[in-house]
């Protein structure tokens, strides 16, 4: 039957069977879909070349080494106004890390402690909780930003008056200043202790949990990891004689000298992003908990298990399942969002290479595509991680 | 109470129905349960309270108690009062409203404005009488709009750079959403595509959208887009703009709705094939309304990010109202009002996020039919 019907069709070939077919039309609508994307690639390079042809240059990244000539208030590495775009360019690539670092830290306390206590039994706490999330997601991350930055502008003091809150921390309109840790060559000997007593406890943890698996037998792995993780490099510490002093900060004719100097910059940057995303986080953190059934929680308890070790051992790796994708979405949405620190003048990845370097040179070309193609690593990076734990943590489901 | 019986002479059903224990109704009832039912509870209850002490009074003071209203620049605003200076703001009202639109036209923004919502009506609302009708209006509106905007048929031109205020904020958050939907669409589906060029296309531009920061694609709008035209042609700066917004958006929104096609369950597109429905046919009819409908909070929730994300325009130097409260300080008469103008446009973003929230949580629970894995 199927031969009868199908014979006639290929011995008078039309054109239009191409159509028909579903291998031949994908095909073709693969075919014209290049050709559309390729005459367009193309129609833009040619009026990029005939635009970079008629300012008398071409592509190239030499400018990069030459001396960027300006100055840059916060850096972690040496920098002078002699040094390279290059080296600015890394400057503002490690303050991006520096901020995004702190405001990943302060999110995730502010995340989980608000998602907790939206949670809490007690109406006033997560009344208040609900009122502080709400305002902080709804208003845009930039207007956070700048009411930040403008707060510790006007409302705190001179330097001359700085507000002295705990020893040695100050907080002026000039910045926050706190004591600066300064490291004598000992202090490797207490690396050295921490590393090896961070390896103990992972081989000791390893060797408690074959033993529970055999005899049944539990050690209590935390606390003896803990103490161990503490006091260590706590022992090695004092034996290799102090190796950590701290420079206080002292005011000296019109600013403090000394000590480490937060600006007021960093300061804003880091309390508003840590606090917008928190809010997300604390969404989060509530959604992950609720997520877990609660007759998972019955269940424990009706095998004798503790509140604490429900907690520890049921809920909690359940709701992490839930939790930490969209977290990590979140961290990865503030590293993006450090980039609005162009907006107070922090000079982080945006407002060096495609801030200052990009208007002095006029390479509006390299600089972006410089810009683009970190933030690209960057976030492609994170996501590469996170497929990664999604595959590891999802269920395995028949 | 009742008075006490013997079990002997007690008569089945006499018994008075008792009113429940005063401790765990009324008012103290509910004192106790959610404030005072165990001794952490009372030391968190007291320092919440302790909290709002400290912060609402003094804000109150601040905010509503101390503050001036009326008066004509910064020094009159401090002679009258210690606390906020609300006089700015309503003073530059209506700059924060319409940016710089000529005073005489500010009639076509409002009236476009009513129009949109009453353009948004029939998509919302789906038992609406008449609705195939309206939301041919609703795809008509976009033009009518944009006439209205900027001139032209008849109307005064007017300059896109005049235009400003929470006005711009709303253009480029609704066209950014209501462009960015169908490139969403066709950018999920070719992600889904089994064809691999159109599939490798579809990841590479979702992926390189979503991986940078708007702000720097704004740059890019605003120094580097010339050098993709043919020398010579200027494009307006708020067009570029929207264009960007829009290509970012649209990367977003793909994911969204991806995540409606992952939540259809696989009977669905074997049903749909057995139907003998061919691509078109089994997506148009079976696969987009549902997935389309369970991404809906998803799409509200881009478009509040979206809408949210529209004050980084300042950047580039549009006058959104963080732009215009730029120009406001820069006035010697207004200086250092920053938190003033910033509360207030928090507060303007505020209302209308929430409520957007808001409508897409009841959406979440109407959409939820409780069969969807």
């Amino acid at each position: 039957m199927q031969q009868v019907a199908v014979s006639p069709s290929r011995t008078s070939f039309k054109l239009s069977d191409l159509w028909s077919e579903q291998k031949s039309r994908q095909i073709i609508i693969q075919i014209i879909v290049l050709v559309i994307l390729l005459s367009v690639v193309g129609y833009l390079i040619r009026n990029t070349a005939a635009n970079l042809e008629l300012l008398g240059r071409g592509i190239e990244y030499g400018f990069l080494f030459s001396p960027a000539s300006y100055d840059i208030n916060q850096s972690l590495i040496e920098y002078t106004s002699r040094s390279s775009h290059l080296r600015a360019g890394i400057v503002g690539l490690l303050n991006t890390a520096l901020v995004a670092i702190c405001g990943i830290f302060l999110a995730t306390i502010v995340g989980f402690v608000a998602g907790v206590l939206r949670l809490s039994s007690n109406w006033l706490v997560s009344r208040i909780v609900y009122v502080f999330v709400e305002f902080s997601r709804n208003v845009p991350v930039l207007l956070w930003i700048l009411l930040w930055h403008g707060v510790i502008i006007h409302s705190l003091p001179h330097p001359r008056q700085a507000i002295a809150t705990f020893e040695g921390l100050f907080l002026s309109n000039r910045g926050f200043y706190v004591p600066k840790p300064l490291f004598d060559p000992q202090i490797w000997w207490v690396v050295a202790a921490l590393i090896i007593a961070i390896a103990g406890a992972i081989v000791f943890a390893r060797h408690a949990r074959t033993r529970q698996e055999l005899t049944g037998e539990t050690y209590p792995v935390l606390t003896i990891n803990i103490g161990a993780i503490v006091l260590i490099p706590l022992v090695a510490y004092f034996f290799s004689g102090a190796p950590v002093e701290l420079e206080m900060p002292i005011f000296k004719g019109f600013n403090f000298t000394g000590g480490l100097v937060l600006s007021p910059e960093l300061v804003a940057l880091t309390f508003a992003l840590g606090i917008y995303t928190g809010a997300f986080i604390a969404e989060i953190v509530r959604a992950g908990i609720l997520a877990v059934s609660h007759g998972q929680t019955e269940a424990a308890y009706s095998l004798g298990i503790k509140p604490n070790w429900t907690m520890r051992l049921i809920i909690l790796p359940q709701a992490l399942r839930v939790i930490v994708p969209p977290l990590i979405s979140q961290y990865l949405n503030l590293t993006k969002n450090s980039s609005l620190a162009i907006a107070v003048g922090y000079m982080d990845i945006v407002a060096t290479i495609g801030g200052i370097t990009l208007n002095q040179t006029g390479r509006a070309l390299e600089c972006m595509s410089i810009v683009l193609a970190i933030y690209l690593l960057i976030s492609l990076g994170i996501s590469a991680i996170m497929n990664w734990y999604n595959k590891r943590i999802s269920l395995v489901e028949r | 109470m009742a008075q006490l019986q013997t079990p002997k002479d007690y008569v089945p059903g006499t018994h008075p129905n008792l009113p429940p224990p005063v401790a765990t109704t009324g008012v103290s009832g509910w004192l106790k349960s959610n404030l005072f039912s165990s001794p952490t509870n009372i030391a968190l209850t007291v320092l919440a309270a302790y909290f709002l002490y400290k912060i609402v009074p003094p804000v109150f003071h601040w905010a509503v108690l101390d503050a001036v209203v009326d008066a004509g620049h910064r020094n009159e605003c401090r002679e009258i009062g210690s606390g906020a200076c609300w006089a700015v703001v309503v003073i530059r009202f209506e700059q924060f409203m319409y940016g710089f639109y000529p005073e005489h036209l500010r009639w076509r923004v409002n009236l476009a404005f009513v129009m949109m919502l009453l353009a948004l009506v029939p998509v919302l609302y789906d038992n609406l009488p008449w609705r195939k009708y309206l939301l041919w209006y609703s795809l008509a509106f976009p033009f009518i709009g944009f006439f209205m905007l900027w001139g032209g048929l008849g109307f005064e031109p007017v300059e896109s750079a005049k235009i400003g205020g929470f006005t711009l904020t709303v253009i480029i958050g609704v066209t950014g959403i209501v462009v960015s939907l169908p490139i969403g669409i066709v950018l999920s589906l070719g992600r889904r595509s089994k064809m691999p060029i159109v599939r490798s296309l579809s990841i590479i531009f979702i992926e390189f959208f979503r991986g940078v920061p708007l702000i720097t694609l704004l740059f890019v709008a605003s120094t580097l887009l010339n050098y993709f035209m043919p020398p010579g042609t200027y494009i307006d700066l708020l067009l570029r703009v929207v264009v960007m917004v829009i290509l970012f958006a649209s990367a977003y929104m793909a994911e969204v709705i991806r995540g409606g096609f992952a939540a259809i369950p696989k009977g669905q597109f074997e049903a749909a094939d057995a139907l003998g429905l061919n691509y078109q046919k089994s997506m148009r009819l079976i696969i987009l309304p549902q997935a389309l409908k369970i991404s809906i909070p998803g799409i509200v929730n881009t478009f509040i990010g979206l809408y949210k994300d529209t004050t980084l325009v300042v950047i580039v130097g549009l006058l959104d109202p963080l732009g215009i409260s730029r120009a406001v300080l820069a006035d010697s008469a207004w200086q250092g009002l920053s938190t003033e103008l910033y509360i207030f446009i928090a507060v303007g973003f505020f209302i209308s996020c929430f409520a957007m929230s808001r409508y897409s949580l009841y959406l979440e629970r109407k959409l939820d039919t409780g069969y969807r894995n």
